[in-house]
């Protein structure tokens, strides 16, 4: 773990700003708290003079003891380094502040949630409707004095499970039906219609007029359960002819508020919850996550174990992007064949995860320090002809099938153009943002664990559609099989986690950001401890949800049909679109 | 120079042609005894497979391996006599640990001095609520909670058969040994190193 330098342009701003800047002085803090009035000039001063062109993450903290609530922005350099953490503090009654989405679009999905869960308003947002949760919601409710309705206590462990317990199913607690609360004026009965006028209002706002001939426009909804939306996600379109004037993506269906789930746990009970957040990819969940709690503790992980997380982390980003691969030639209309053949290699992978970790998808293989389990014996073999045999024969051979096909050229070539300038300000990354030709890859931007040591290569493409997208997911599997050469041959011997297995964790007070490059893109995990078994406050930076925000853009001008493989190729998980 | 028309297509073709002839291939060399036999099954599960690797579930059922886990179980020692005594003490490790707090422990009381015994008078896990993340079996310290082989849990009814009760939880040391052969060997040697500091 690298110690974070000092950061030289906090001290600048600071320089620049007197009076709008200051340092953040509660113990543990970091970053700098503006006036709420300022925030505008100061983020684009960020962005034009001290290059912070991307705005990772946007997310609020209740603090009702304070009477406040703290809305907390991370901007990272796309040349790499440290992100940049600056805090707005505005009182909790009367939770105001200008919005970003005009300097920095990449804001508008990430301000649109936290006003829905956290009730901050935007002024100045072109639509800040809720986004998770519908409009028949009551409250915000990671406020901290929201109660879910199977509400049991603040934190885990609850005190009626042991040792007097009395097991009754939640259901029976607390019956559904006596614990349904409407804000007042709502009326369930009549709600379909005034929910999407809204949305369709939004939809209708932000079409472009085209020059040629006047037609008729046309709504179209596509899902929520289309078959090839990769989940419940829906997206509705405003159409001329067959052409895309306009799209809105509609998400939050397999919402389950994680995060409220995540500030009850106490801190280790979250590793297994961060499996089901993109549920591909749950070693680099459960990477993420430890990442920012061993930030905060300060615990250095043995050497062993930080080469079998960089093992685990990109078998994982292997799998991925061999679904992603796929599962794109499935919306093409190659019905199941690329997509088994990628879906075999994976199956290969999941087998090594349900040997070592226990479990084929939901591994929790992670611990603060360490990881939960050595390789059972045998395993490196297995491992290793993997690496060298097996994943560089297939990714070879899915070259050979796809890359060349005229089908696929001709249905990727020049389709969802996404230009570097506009993926940079909409907060894209992961693939999505290499393939626009941007290097930005956290494991070389801001090293964490051994990958400062490892020999790879970034990938990049030159176009940003969709086959350099392909091209770069598919080049992405051989760099991680070169990484994972590199530790199958140098892992080293020793013990797998520092110090004994410890079921609660001492975590001092502070906060933190914690990030990794997971197979989708930066995912964050920004984390509150006030020195509690729990989290005070626990978010995360979902990179499949943020992508998201480029989806209309990308899809504007294009064909019905294009739509579908563009967002193939924006690859998501709802469980993490979602949360 | 341009490719021709075309031959990206049939580059793709041979592609599935190959994997088409590799079936046929691997399933002469094997004589027949690809399908239907433990070494075929393995064969279909290595890395070094080719051809088709379908394996015919329920006909044929992947052997789980060690590590793997599902909705866990009490691990009971048989004495001599063919009495049963629960390794659980009821001591709550495990339903405090467990991030759905899906276990419900009841500890029994002394019925004359009405004080707290070390084991469980009623110790239920809501099958349906338990997410298999093997924190209560990594953390339990007395080895008494482990986490089973058993996947087929479906059922018509979740109200009586998901809710895991003792009797329904209790299962035989040897079973565990049997399952989990080196985790059995492991703790074995870890409890006699106890005992003997115990007795020092």
């Amino acid at each position: 773990m690298t110690e974070a330098p000092a950061s030289v342009t906090l001290s600048d701003l600071a320089q620049r700003f007197p009076e709008w800047v200051s340092a953040d002085g509660r113990p543990g803090y970091q970053g700098d708290v503006v006036t709420a009035g300022h925030l505008r000039e100061i983020a684009s001063a960020l962005k034009t003079d001290f290059g912070y062109d991307l705005l990772s993450s946007v997310t609020a903290a209740d603090y009702p003891v304070e009477e406040l609530q703290d809305v907390i922005y991370h901007f990272s350099k796309s040349t790499g380094g440290q992100p940049l953490e600056l805090k707005c503090r505005v009182p909790r009654g009367e939770p105001r502040l200008p919005s970003l989405v005009a300097i920095f679009p990449g804001a508008e999905l990430q301000e649109r949630e936290a006003w829905d869960l956290l009730g901050i308003r935007f002024e100045g947002h072109p639509d800040l409707r809720r986004i998770l949760t519908w409009e028949g919601f009551e409250g915000h409710p990671l406020r901290k004095d929201w109660h879910e309705p199977y509400f049991n206590e603040e934190v885990k462990p609850f005190k009626d499970r042991w040792p007097n317990a009395k097991q009754q199913p939640a259901e029976q607690r607390t019956v559904l039906k006596d614990n349904l609360k409407f804000p007042p004026g709502f009326n369930p009965e009549g709600w379909l219609q005034q929910d999407d006028e809204a949305l369709y209002q939004a939809l209708k706002r932000e079409a472009v007029d085209t020059p040629g001939l006047i037609s008729d426009r046309i709504i179209v909804n596509l899902g929520p359960q289309h078959p090839s939306t990769h989940g419940v996600f829906r997206m509705a379109v405003l159409l001329e002819g067959e052409t895309i004037v306009s799209l809105k993506p509609v998400m939050g269906y397999l919402h389950r508020n994680h995060e409220k789930i995540g500030e009850r746990n106490s801190w280790i009970m979250n590793i297994p919850y961060t499996d089901r957040l993109d549920y591909i990819t749950s070693m680099s969940n459960n990477f993420g996550y430890v990442t920012a709690v061993e930030k905060l503790t300060g615990v250095s992980v043995p050497e062993r174990a930080e080469y079998l997380r960089v093992m685990m982390a990109e078998l994982t980003r292997i799998a991925s992007h061999l679904i992603s691969i796929g599962f794109l030639l499935n919306d093409l209309g190659a019905f199941y064949t690329p997509s088994l053949y990628a879906l075999k290699e994976r199956e290969l992978i999941l087998d090594v995860f349900e040997r070592v970790a226990g479990s084929r998808m939901m591994c929790n293989y992670f611990r603060f320090g360490g990881v939960a389990a050595d390789l059972p014996p045998g395993e490196i073999e297995r491992i290793r002809g993997l690496a060298f045999e097996r994943l560089p024969r297939s990714v070879a051979e899915l070259d050979r099938y796809l890359t060349d096909s005229e089908i696929v050229r001709a249905r990727c070539e020049g389709i969802g153009i996404l230009p570097p300038e506009r993926a940079l300000a909409q907060s894209v990354t992961g693939p999505l943002l290499r393939a626009s030709g941007v290097a930005y890859d956290l494991r070389r931007a801001d090293p964490y664990s051994i990958y400062d040591r490892l020999d790879f290569d970034v990938v990049v493409g030159r176009h940003g559609d969709v086959y350099d997208r392909y091209r770069v997911r598919l080049e992405e599997i051989r760099q991680s099989i070169r990484i994972l050469q590199q530790v199958v041959d140098g892992i080293p011997e020793g013990p797998i986690l520092a110090g004994k297995p410890a079921w609660s964790t001492r975590v001092p007070a502070g906060e933190v950001y914690g990030r990794v490059e997971g197979p989708k893109g930066e995912l964050g995990f920004y984390l509150v401890s006030d020195g509690k078994a729990n989290p005070y406050r626990y978010h995360v930076r979902a990179p499949c949800f943020i992508n998201l925000t480029s989806l209309a853009g990308m899809c504007r001008g294009h064909k019905i049909a294009d739509v579908v493989t563009i967002l193939g190729s924006v690859d998501i998980t709802l469980g993490e679109v979602d949360r | 120079m341009a490719p021709l028309p075309g031959f990206g297509m049939l580059k793709g073709l041979w592609v599935t042609f190959r994997r088409l002839v590799d079936t046929y291939r691997v399933d002469l060399r094997w004589r027949g005894k690809r399908y239907r036999s433990s070494e075929g099954l393995q064969d279909r599960l290595s890395y070094k497979t080719r051809g088709i690797f379908t394996v015919q579930y329920p006909e044929e059922k992947i052997p789980p391996p060690e590590n793997f886990r599902y909705v866990p179980f009490l691990v009971y020692d048989e004495l001599e006599g063919g009495e049963r005594k629960l390794r659980c003490t009821a001591c709550g490790m495990c339903a405090r640990v467990c991030p759905p707090q899906c276990i419900w422990i009841t500890r029994a009381v002394d019925p004359e001095t009405n004080k707290p015994l070390s084991q469980p008078a009623e110790f239920v896990i809501e099958a349906d609520v338990c997410m298999n993340c093997g924190l209560c079996a990594e953390f339990c310290p007395f080895d008494a909670i482990q986490m089973d082989h058993n996947y087929e849990l479906a059922s018509r009814d979740r109200w009586s058969d998901l809710r895991f009760d003792l009797k329904k939880l209790s299962k035989p040391a040897s079973y565990h040994a049997a399952i989990h052969p080196l985790r059995d060997q492991q703790e074995t040697l870890e409890r006699a190193g106890k005992k003997e500091e115990g007795a020092a």
